[in-house]
């Protein structure tokens, strides 16, 4: 391990731990004792549904919210004494965009690279890289306000890359933007990832985990109730497949006792059973041999989304 | 010369990407320390400044016409009357040499209303500049010094425009109105620091109608401007001389007149970097529970 002389010590440590980090506001508790590390070059997620605590964990993290309680460490330093300090060595992608709408696309870096006390010439030369990066060359001297979801995203994240940060926080990136838009930022992300920039993200699109993070936690309640990779995740809290049946029936409820031995875990949906299993065919084939004729029958590979919605359940979060 | 850059300039960790480490860009002119909180407030300026550059030729031509109007309509075509009918003067002076002092910071007072209200609301909730600065390096000092800055260098700007114009009209001639100037900038502050505070706390843009008609506009008409206070009932006469707008009125006027004399002046002069003071403290205070949660 190599102490540098200003105090931060090299790689081997995490560049962000928490411990029983905690949020409050009045009684409410958004963030309940969370122990999170994240090493650098990794992309890490926080999944959860919304009011699970990931934009609060993310605030915290970002050095612009107090931690009501717990201990919170980033690049070794404490945000309560050295904010400024680990803020400019930050990247902040936040949840609603804070862009100049009235200032041009340029202008908008320009002027947040000189929150970071970038010279001028700096701030352009850096400007005119994040641009091209972003895809948004052509647009540079467009006004910000008219230019579409995704490329105001862009923007924001070029915008967040002006003072070469070591951690890219990113707040649901892609959430309101259409498919094509998400995968031109998926890629983007992609290649920061390559070039070496650790990213921390939250998202509820379990689509847009499996695609980015090497890591994830799953958060409910203000509450970590799941840590591991995507893979590790599937493997340990759903099996490898579901079989998905369908009768055409209302009730669904019926049929539970009838293939519920077949299953490490029945779901009863409105419009199909789910059926929890390692090896789909051998089960729809059981289902066919006791006469049970349903619609239809499908084998998939489970995925996060079944991790998700097992460990943080269906009902609607408001 | 700190540590930082080279700490960081090993690249390692950066690799060859796109954006990151190119070489294009070196680490190390990227700043890796940050001044403490306070010290950083010209970075937030910088931002008022370009975008104050959109919209300042509209400003200017405002702070031209605004004197112009006032001064035509209320020294030449009012002040007429007000001549005719008492020839002493007004404290022993035409109308116009009484006017243009006091409509000098009244309007430095409108000036800095306006550019606290609707600006520092949209900065919070609507455009949100206040958080892209937080996100930043910059604290609350920074972001609350940074557009306060701004606001006295409008209320400066069109002070100076209005003063050459009064000059031009006859209206001001003593060397001294000079001095008029950093009391209108002064004053400026004073209303900018309070209303800072009192934005913060906006949910809506309900309250600065509130603002603006029941305390901008009975203090632009009744604290001295157009009339010496002493024309009021008692009661009413004490309260405009609570208000910080009759201590400018005061010391602007006595300064273009020549009348001021160094013990009272220091005393208005107190008076307003009182009211700088106590806003600055409490819009601290506000911007905190605002935009630290």
């Amino acid at each position: 391990m190599v102490l540098r002389q200003d105090g931060t010590q090299a790689d081997d440590r995490p560049l962000i731990s928490a411990h029983a980090l905690t949020k409050r506001f009045g009684d409410f508790t958004a963030v309940d004792g969370i122990d999170v590390e994240v090493r650098r070059g990794e992309a890490f997620g926080f999944l959860g549904p919304n009011g699970a605590g990931k934009s609060s964990t993310m605030r915290m993290i970002g050095c612009v919210s107090p931690p009501t309680g717990g201990t919170l460490r980033i690049l070794g330093l404490d945000p309560a004494t050295d904010g400024p300090r680990i803020r400019g060595r930050l990247g902040v992608v936040p949840q609603k965009d804070t862009l100049d709408e009235e200032l041009t696309v340029r202008e908008n870096i320009l002027v947040y690279g000189r929150y970071f006390g970038l010279s001028r010439a700096v701030v352009r030369e850096r400007a005119d890289e994040l641009l091209e990066f972003a895809q948004l060359t052509e647009r540079a001297s467009s006004i910000v306000e008219p230019l579409s979801g995704g490329m105001k995203r862009r923007l924001t994240i070029a915008r967040a890359l002006v003072n070469n940060p070591e951690v890219l926080l990113l707040d649901e990136p892609t959430t309101g933007l259409d498919p094509q838009a998400r995968h031109v930022l998926w890629d983007r992300l992609f290649r920061l990832k390559r070039s070496g920039v650790t990213l921390v993200l939250t998202t509820h699109y379990m689509d847009e985990a499996e695609q980015l993070c090497d890591r994830l936690v799953v958060m409910d309640g203000g509450k970590i109730v799941a840590e591991g990779s995507p893979r590790q995740l599937i493997a340990e809290y759903s099996t490898r497949e579901v079989l998905e049946l369908r009768f055409g029936e209302d009730d669904h409820g019926a049929y539970e006792p009838k293939v519920a031995d077949l299953a490490s875990r029945v779901e009863v949906l409105p419009d199909r059973l789910l059926l929890y299993v390692s090896d789909g065919d051998a089960a729809s084939k059981t289902v066919h041999d006791r006469g049970l004729a349903p619609l239809s029958m499908l084998v998939r590979r489970s995925t996060l989304e079944d991790v998700f919605l097992h460990l943080t359940g269906r009902t609607l979060i408001d | 010369m700190t540590s930082s850059a080279d700490a960081h300039g090993n690249g390692d960790a950066h690799g060859n990407g796109d954006v990151h480490g190119n070489g294009d860009v070196h680490d190390d002119a990227v700043v890796r320390d940050q001044p403490p909180e306070g010290r950083m407030w010209d970075r937030a300026f910088s931002f008022w400044l370009t975008n104050y550059r959109r919209v300042w030729r509209g400003t200017v031509i405002s702070s031209i016409l605004t004197p112009l109007f006032f001064l035509t309509a209320m020294g030449v075509g009012l002040g007429v009357l007000v001549d005719e009918a008492s020839p002493a003067g007004v404290q022993g002076v035409e109308y116009i040499m009484f006017l243009a002092p006091g409509i000098l910071v009244a309007q430095a007072m409108q000036t800095a209303v306006f550019e606290s209200t609707y600006p520092v609301m949209g900065a919070i909730k609507w455009q949100r500049q206040y958080h892209a600065m937080l996100a930043a390096p910059l604290g609350i000092a920074d972001v609350v010094i940074g557009h306060l800055v701004f606001v006295a260098m409008r209320v400066t700007i069109s002070s100076a425009t209005f003063l050459a114009i009064a000059v031009a009209f006859g209206a001001i001639e003593s060397w001294w109105a000079l001095l008029a100037l950093p009391v209108a900038v002064l004053t400026g502050l004073a209303f900018a620091a309070c209303v800072f505070a009192f934005a913060a706390r906006q949910e809506n843009d309900g309250g600065f109608n509130m603002l603006f008609r029941f305390i901008v506009m009975p203090m632009f008409l009744f604290s001295g401007t157009f009339f010496p206070v002493e024309q009021l009932p008692l009661a009413l006469e004490m309260v405009a001389m609570v208000t910080p707008l009759w201590h400018a009125v005061e010391l602007s006027r006595g300064l273009a007149l020549e009348t001021m004399t160094v013990l009272p002046a220091l005393g208005h002069v107190a008076y307003l970097l009182l009211w700088v003071a106590a806003g600055f403290a409490l819009t601290l205070v506000n911007f905190r529970k605002r935009l630290v949660i």
